[in-house]
């Protein structure tokens, strides 16, 4: 097992993280969520790779496979994923737009609508 | 050889799919079609679902209903389909789920008369998330039903765009809990790298035994994170207040109702299945008993300083999460079935506190208890009815809230947790104490004018934007109707003869690890012993009206405040702690994402620094 696209993972999961915490700028805060989900897919991908093994794909469906190939599980997981983060960036963004035109910012900083 | 075959193996997938469909449908042609219709449409799409999953709910109390989707049934405990697994419990929550969702649209149908079907559609994709999400019996999926519930979720909140606070809570809303669910996710991939599958009852049956190792710890903490966060425990609960305080009323009812309580569910079930063979019980309870009192506390103390009155009631239900965890968290069937019960009852009582919240803001413009002060003397159903809400909060018997309550503060005493009554009665007393005192000012013109003396600095809510295009006049019936409804639901579960036996009942095969994995993997069903017990005891009809009558206390002290002798310099001091609470609650998003790595710190520790040792 190769540890450096586990530490990869974490870096993106907490980096991304962390640039929200940080952020100036909403859509910049939706981009590091963005980051923070691609830290998902190296991990998934990470976990169903193996060293040498080939495509998942097979000749006819009922035929037994003949050499290792890594695991369509966390490829079909990731997928689903990008599905997932497409739709909540969409909606994110077009709420920080939304966000843009009423409050005239998009700095949270800036925002102070809901406080204590 | 045996079979999945089963009279209700059908209707966990039916009940998924019926609310997608029609929701599809809507969107397409909902802007062509006239709005009763479109009504029409969604309330019989709501109503089929709830009738369907009450059919799989009897049925689930003779064991539980399993379905490999595909009919791709495992063969020697091994399978890569997906599972529904129904138990009392899972259907339960669902049912809850669809019956809220049906009220809340009967309540829309005069509400929100601006929106064509797009609303009715997100409802309905938000119902088919939820029952989704608690009928599901793997991992993966319910992190696909988490996420559709949550996407839905994120919208309804903005629903009303023009308002600049409802699209910043919604845009909190959504970047939290995105985070927390890609912590999930990771944790859900560290599951499946350790065991190659992710069906519950398959991780189950391989984890059973196992050492808790650094890598489960991890995926029990990552898992858990993004689950506790939907059910807003401190410190993951800040996105709650500011999401229910903008989001329109009736789906302020299926937030606080059923969606919060989802997120428990969620990291219950979890742990129960998965890993409660796994790490031992006491580092566990610890860890939920910690959190739980916790939350409990932030949010009675936040609910009692807001003035408006949809936040008031948000950090009301993060006070009553927090005792759901502290009763569920016992880990014992009696702890369970209290937090089972007080969840039913709060479902129903918050629910109609939520659209009597919508009543005042469609009335008077507003949900600012010190803008309103004396508003609705006028009316006169109205108030009697935000009286019983307040009261039915604080856990009066025979109100399902009292009865939750009861056997939630008795399993605790059981225990050898003394503190338990004197938390739930604290906690329930002081958040039905907050909502008695803002009807007290509302409707009934009590206390002297709170508006010389109001601070500037709090949310107010006397910008809210109404969700009708004119004021109300008169409260229609497809409003009241719901309302009533939803307190009468709350009074029946803690009237209903068997309530409690049914509960505890639901709660064994809950807890039952062994037989869930066993029963979904092909072995038959058995069930389990049913004991008759009492809904009520002595002392838990006492400690209900005695929280009842604190609450009445509170609301009045709050009212009528009594002058005392104590210097400026005391007063700076004792409210020094409750401001800088308010403070923490700062409506900014990054604030939030820090709090939940503190969370997620303080979980890993209270989980993985006694398993050292």
């Amino acid at each position: 097992m190769n540890v450096y696209p586990y530490l990869v993972a974490v870096f993106l999961l907490v980096i991304g993280a962390f640039g929200i915490a940080r952020s100036h700028n909403l859509i910049h805060a939706v981009g590091c969520l963005s980051v923070a989900q691609a830290g998902t897919y190296v991990l998934l991908l990470a976990v169903g790779y193996q060293h040498g093994a080939g495509a998942p794909v097979f000749g006819s469906p009922a035929s037994t496979p003949t050499r290792n190939v890594s695991d369509p599980f966390v490829q079909a997981m990731a997928l689903t994923d990008v599905v997932v983060s497409a739709t909540v960036t969409a909606l994110l963004l077009a709420l920080s737009v939304q966000i843009g035109k009423r409050h005239g910012t998009v700095d949270p900083d800036e925002l102070s609508a809901l406080q204590g | 050889m045996p079979t999945f075959d089963h009279g209700a193996a059908d209707i966990p997938a039916l009940a998924i799919t019926i609310p997608i469909l029609v929701a599809c449908l809507l969107v397409a042609f909902g802007r062509r079609i006239p709005r009763p219709v479109v009504d029409s449409v969604a309330l019989a799409a709501a109503l089929t679902v709830l009738g369907l999953l009450a059919a799989l709910l009897a049925s689930s109390s003779h064991g539980r209903v399993v379905s490999w989707t595909a009919r791709w049934v495992p063969e020697h405990g091994y399978s890569v389909g997906i599972v529904l697994v129904a138990d009392p419990v899972g259907a339960g929550v669902a049912v809850l789920a669809a019956a809220l969702v049906a009220l809340a649209l009967l309540y829309s149908w005069h509400y929100l008369s601006s929106v064509s079907g797009h609303f009715h559609a997100l409802m309905l994709l938000f119902l088919a998330g939820m029952v989704g999400f608690a009928l599901t019996g793997d991992l993966f999926n319910m992190f696909v039903f988490f996420e559709l519930m949550g996407a839905s979720a994120y919208a309804l909140t903005g629903m009303k765009i023009e308002d600049p606070t409802a699209v910043q809570g919604a845009l909190n809303f959504g970047i939290i809990n995105s985070l927390g669910a890609y912590v999930s996710l990771s944790g859900v991939a560290l599951l499946y790298a350790r065991v190659g599958n992710l069906s519950l009852p398959q991780l189950s049956a391989a984890l059973a035994g196992h050492r808790p190792d650094a890598l489960l710890i991890a995926g029990f903490v990552a898992v858990s994170t993004g689950f506790l966060v939907k059910g807003a425990l401190a410190p993951f609960h800040f996105w709650l207040a500011d999401a229910h305080a903008v989001a329109p009323a009736p789906v302020c009812v299926l937030f606080s109702g059923v969606m919060v309580p989802l997120g428990l569910y969620g990291a219950l079930r979890v742990y129960w299945i998965v890993f409660a063979r796994v790490f031992p019980h006491g580092e566990i309870r610890r860890a939920f008993l910690v959190l739980g009192v916790l939350t409990a506390l932030v949010g009675a103390v936040m609910c009692f300083g807001q003035r408006h009155f949809k936040r008031l009631l948000a950090y009301s239900t993060i006070a009553h999460v927090g005792l759901f965890v502290v009763a569920a968290g016992l880990l014992s069937a009696s702890g369970t079935a209290g937090a089972l019960l007080y969840i039913a009852g709060h479902a129903g009582v918050k629910a109609a506190l939520f659209l009597l919240g919508g009543v005042m803001l469609d009335r008077y413009g507003g949900v600012d208890e010190v803008e309103l002060w004396g508003r609705g003397r006028d009316a006169r159903v109205i108030p009697w009815l935000f009286v019983a809400g307040g009261i039915a909060l604080a856990g009066l018997p025979p109100f399902g809230t009292g009865l939750g309550k009861a056997v939630s503060e008795e399993a605790g005493s059981h225990a050898g947790y003394g503190w338990f009554p004197v938390l739930f009665v604290a906690v329930s007393a002081i958040t039905g104490g907050a909502v008695l005192r803002a009807t007290g000012r509302v409707y009934f013109g009590l206390g002297a004018d709170p508006r010389s003396r109001a601070h500037g600095s709090e949310t107010s809510g006397s910008h809210e934007r109404s969700d009708v295009d004119q004021p109300l006049r008169r409260v229609p019936l497809t409003m009241l109707v719901p309302i009533v409804g939803l307190l009468l639901g709350a009074l029946a579960v803690g009237v209903l003869p068997g309530a409690h036996t049914a509960a505890e009942y639901a709660a064994g095969y809950f807890l039952d690890s062994g037989g869930y994995t066993a029963q979904a993997l092909g072995s038959a069903g058995h069930v389990l012993h049913q004991t008759p017990l009492p809904n009520w005891t002595g002392l838990g009809v006492g400690l209900g009206l005695l929280s009842a009558a604190l609450a009445l206390a509170i609301a009045a002290v709050a009212l009528y405040p009594p002058k005392l002798r104590v210097g400026e310099r005391t007063t700076r001091v004792a409210r020094a702690p409750i401001i800088a609470l308010h403070r923490i609650h700062s409506g900014h998003v990054g604030d939030y994402v820090a709090w939940m790595f503190v969370g997620i710190a303080a979980l890993s520790a209270l989980v993985a620094l006694p398993l050292q040792r």
